[in-house]
């Protein structure tokens, strides 16, 4: 918290001072007042709120998608040998390549609606997550799965009891990655073929030469993504409260 | 043969990974999944012709990809939007490691240099990268300088944080036992806490060569004219998808080759982190 | 088939393909044990004792022979042999009272039933304060415990242990197996025990089964003629472990070599 105070006065002299002595053209360097102006402007039109709520929308949309489909799959894969050798050349042909070079053909696809923004979010974040969770499936130690026969454990019984709560810690950290980089590419889809959305602002902010609405965007953003952290990290270790030590 | 899903026997035998494959039975599993995807993949597109499900232009067969890309190549324009975007990365790339080693390295070892900048970068880090690219467009104009200059402020970032990681993870053993070996000062940094935190810096640069290549096609999206982002997204006007799946390839390979070259580094460098 | 032993090891032999070989660990092995005994697998390091345990358990299969247990054939794990591994195998994600009760919970025992039987056995083995407690939360010897009382919960005719004492220091040893002396004094469970430490071996089992060394046979069996509770000091005590110490010696030293 103290450094993000250190960072904002920083910026402030940086900015302010700037403007007093003229180095850079102010217009280029905005105050975190000005900055602070813009969203208060756009929050008072409702405009601010619409932009946000879009492209959370979006995130939550794409983001849900791809994780039913990646637990789903990702479990699946762990138990059914045929399907893992399946799945994995498309991955390996599929994984190196960036999502954001098939941005423009989700809108060639889809076209310039909600769709293939949803899509190429879907898109981006099902492979890193289904490859996690399925690593995590398939790193269930086998002592446990032997413990659990030994105990009468059928083969749905091993799934359900053991494989699960046991490959869930690695599930929740692919979930909490995988939103991540949601956020992360959302900005990016909405600068092209969008006319809502953060990144939409963003991109706006230079169309108009308004460099404070691009930060103002950018650091909207930025809370966003550390509010959602914070959010998940915590529900996070609520929900393995198992394994730190006492 | 094993059931299609594992049963009991299978699972408390060798767990969920199954028995461990020879090299040789892996490799050739490996090739056949990769030709299976293609057939998959030309199948479907075939389908999609004779069935009339939708325009074939949407879902062009492996082989049309390939032409797309012979045919650039044999006009001698590959090699420009493949140059132009590696120029872009290998130039961004290096300076934001140098940066980034250079100021983890000052931050981590000395505390004056991480209370100053820490708090700048804790304020920056949650911001993605892409949303501050508009922001280098204004700056910079629309040129060379702003697709490198954001390439560099992407790749920052991981490196700066892992090299810092890795001078203050250093076991307190390591630095006591060099000290009471007579080590001080600047040959302690560079004999002792250099090399124990090679590993991390390499993995940061591994992370930040990922990103760059991540982020590169966007910012060649907007005002380019060479690059293959400017490839994928020019062939939207025409309808050219061999030729934005094609390029799309490409970008694929060069990430992976680029990685394979930082993994290489790595496994030089860190060579006694896993003898034999 | 009335006299029959409780388990009948016959002429089991196993190999495993390494790297495209076949590695023998096992090769011919009969043994027989009877209901309510005690018995030790005692042998080297590698000697496939581990191996045996696994077949018996039904986590292996055997290449050749067969595991009969009350006169039939052993085909995979069933709740009819209790197993108590070195690495305690418990959920970490349950308490100890789930841990305990896993086995009636998932044939769908009533909770009152279930949680009698966990009572009981937690005092078994003197857990009860730590009912509510995690396996992260435990010392190593806690949660061997956890799991001996885990696998009697389950109410096997047997129980298979693989070096269950292995990973505690040496006090926490002596007092589990002080423990698990006092335990099969109450239970009468017929218990197949591999350990490599031969003062274990002779203050717990009815019969000492000597392993060879690699490919692992039946080398040598020892009747243990003590009374039920053990005087680790006593000469005829003493007097066991000199004499399977010696046998020992030779598989070991092959070891070495």
């Amino acid at each position: 918290m103290a450094a993000v105070l250190g960072a904002l006065a920083l910026w402030a002299v940086i900015a302010h001072g700037n403007a007093l002595a003229g180095v850079v053209n102010p217009v280029l360097l905005p105050t975190p007042v000005e900055v602070g102006r813009v969203a208060l402007d756009l929050g008072r039109s409702g405009e601010l709120a619409q932009h946000f709520v879009t492209s959370l929308g979006r995130v939550i949309q794409g983001f849900g998608l791809a994780a039913l489909a990646a637990l789903g799959l990702g479990l699946l894969v762990g138990i059914c040998v045929p399907l893992r050798f399946m799945a994995e050349p498309v991955i390996e042909f599929v994984r190196p390549i960036p999502p954001l070079a098939f941005l423009p053909m989700f809108l060639v696809w889809f076209g310039l609606g909600e769709t293939s923004k949803i899509a190429f979010i879907g898109y981006t974040t099902f492979f890193p997550m289904f490859v996690a969770i399925a690593a995590s499936v398939l790193r269930v130690d086998v002592v446990l799965l032997r413990a659990a026969a030994s105990l009468g454990a059928s083969r749905a019984d091993l799934v359900r009891r053991v494989v699960l709560p046991a490959s869930l810690p690695g599930i929740v950290v692919a979930l909490r990655v995988g939103f991540g980089l949601a956020l992360f590419v959302i900005v990016g889809a909405e600068f092209m073929g969008a006319d809502a959305g953060l990144g939409h602002l963003i991109m706006e902010g230079r169309t108009f030469f308004n460099p404070a609405q691009i930060v103002m965007g950018a650091l909207v953003l930025g809370l966003l993504g550390s509010m959602f952290n914070t959010l998940l990290l915590t529900a996070e270790r609520r929900l393995l409260r198992w394994r730190a030590a006492a | 043969m094993a059931s299609f899903v594992s049963n009991v026997s299978t699972l408390v035998e060798s767990g969920l990974r199954g028995p461990a494959l020879t090299r040789r039975r892996a490799l050739a599993l490996r090739l056949g999944a990769v030709a299976g995807f293609l057939a998959l993949w030309s199948l479907l597109s075939g389908l999609v012709v004779v069935l009339r499900l939708f325009n074939p232009i949407f879902l062009p067969g492996p082989w049309l990809v390939l032409g797309s890309l012979v045919e650039l190549a044999a006009r001698g324009q590959l090699w420009v939007h493949v140059a132009a975007t590696l120029e872009r990365v290998a130039i961004g790339f290096a300076t934001g490691a140098a940066l980034g080693v250079g100021l983890g390295l000052a931050a981590g070892a000395l505390r004056p240099v991480r209370d100053l900048v820490e708090p700048v970068v804790e304020m920056l880090r949650p911001i993605p990268p892409l949303a501050v690219l508009p922001l280098f467009i204004v700056w910079v104009g629309i040129g060379e300088p702003s697709k490198i200059g954001f390439i560099t402020y992407a790749t920052f970032f991981p490196i700066f944080l892992t090299t810092v990681t890795g001078v203050r993870q250093i076991d307190p053993l390591l630095l006591r036992a060099a000290r009471s070996l007579g080590a001080r000062g600047p040959r302690l940094f560079v004999r002792v806490i250099l090399p124990a935190a090679l590993p991390d810096i390499l993995t940061g640069l591994r992370l930040g060569v990922a990103l760059a290549f991540f982020v590169i096609v966007i910012s060649e999206f907007i005002g380019a004219e060479h690059g293959l982002g400017y490839l994928i997204n020019d062939g939207r006007n025409f309808f050219l998808v061999p030729q934005m799946l094609g390029a799309a390839v490409v970008l694929g390979l060069l990430g992976y080759a680029g990685n394979g070259l930082v993994r290489g580094l790595e496994r030089r460098l860190t060579r006694w982190q896993h003898p034999a | 088939m009335a006299a029959g032993a409780k388990i009948q090891v016959q002429r089991v032999s196993k190999s495993f393909a390494v790297a495209g070989r076949q590695a023998p660990a096992l090769a011919d092995v009969d043994l027989d044990v009877a209901e309510r005994e005690f018995v030790c697998l005692l042998g080297p390091s590698g000697c496939g004792k581990s191996t045996l345990l696994n077949i018996v358990a039904g986590f292996l299969s055997p290449t050749t022979g067969t595991v009969l247990v009350d006169g039939r054939p052993v085909t995979g794990p069933a709740p009819e042999r209790g197993v108590v591994f070195q690495e305690y195998a418990l959920f970490p994600w349950l308490t100890v009272t789930g841990n305990v009760e896993f086995g009636p919970a998932m044939r769908g025992r009533p909770a009152a039933e279930r949680r009698e039987s966990v009572a009981r056995y937690l005092d078994l083995v003197g857990l009860r304060a730590h009912a509510d407690k995690f396996p992260a939360q435990l010392s190593g010897g806690m949660k061997q415990r956890v799991a001996i009382a885990r696998a009697l919960a389950n109410n096997p005719a047997i129980i298979l242990m693989d070096e269950p004492f292995g990973a505690l220091d040496a006090q926490t040893r002596e007092v589990l197996q002080d423990e698990l002396s006092r335990i099969q004094r109450v239970e009468h469970k017929t218990i197949l025990f591999v350990t490599h430490s031969i003062r274990e071996a002779v203050y717990l089992a009815d019969r000492v089964v000597v392993m060879t060394s690699v490919p692992g046979r039946v080398k040598q069996v020892f009747a243990i003629k003590l009374p039920d509770a053990r005087d680790r000091f006593a000469p005829e005590f003493t007097h066991y472990e000199a004499e399977i110490t010696g046998v020992l010696k030779e598989e070991v030293a092959k070891v070495r070599e």
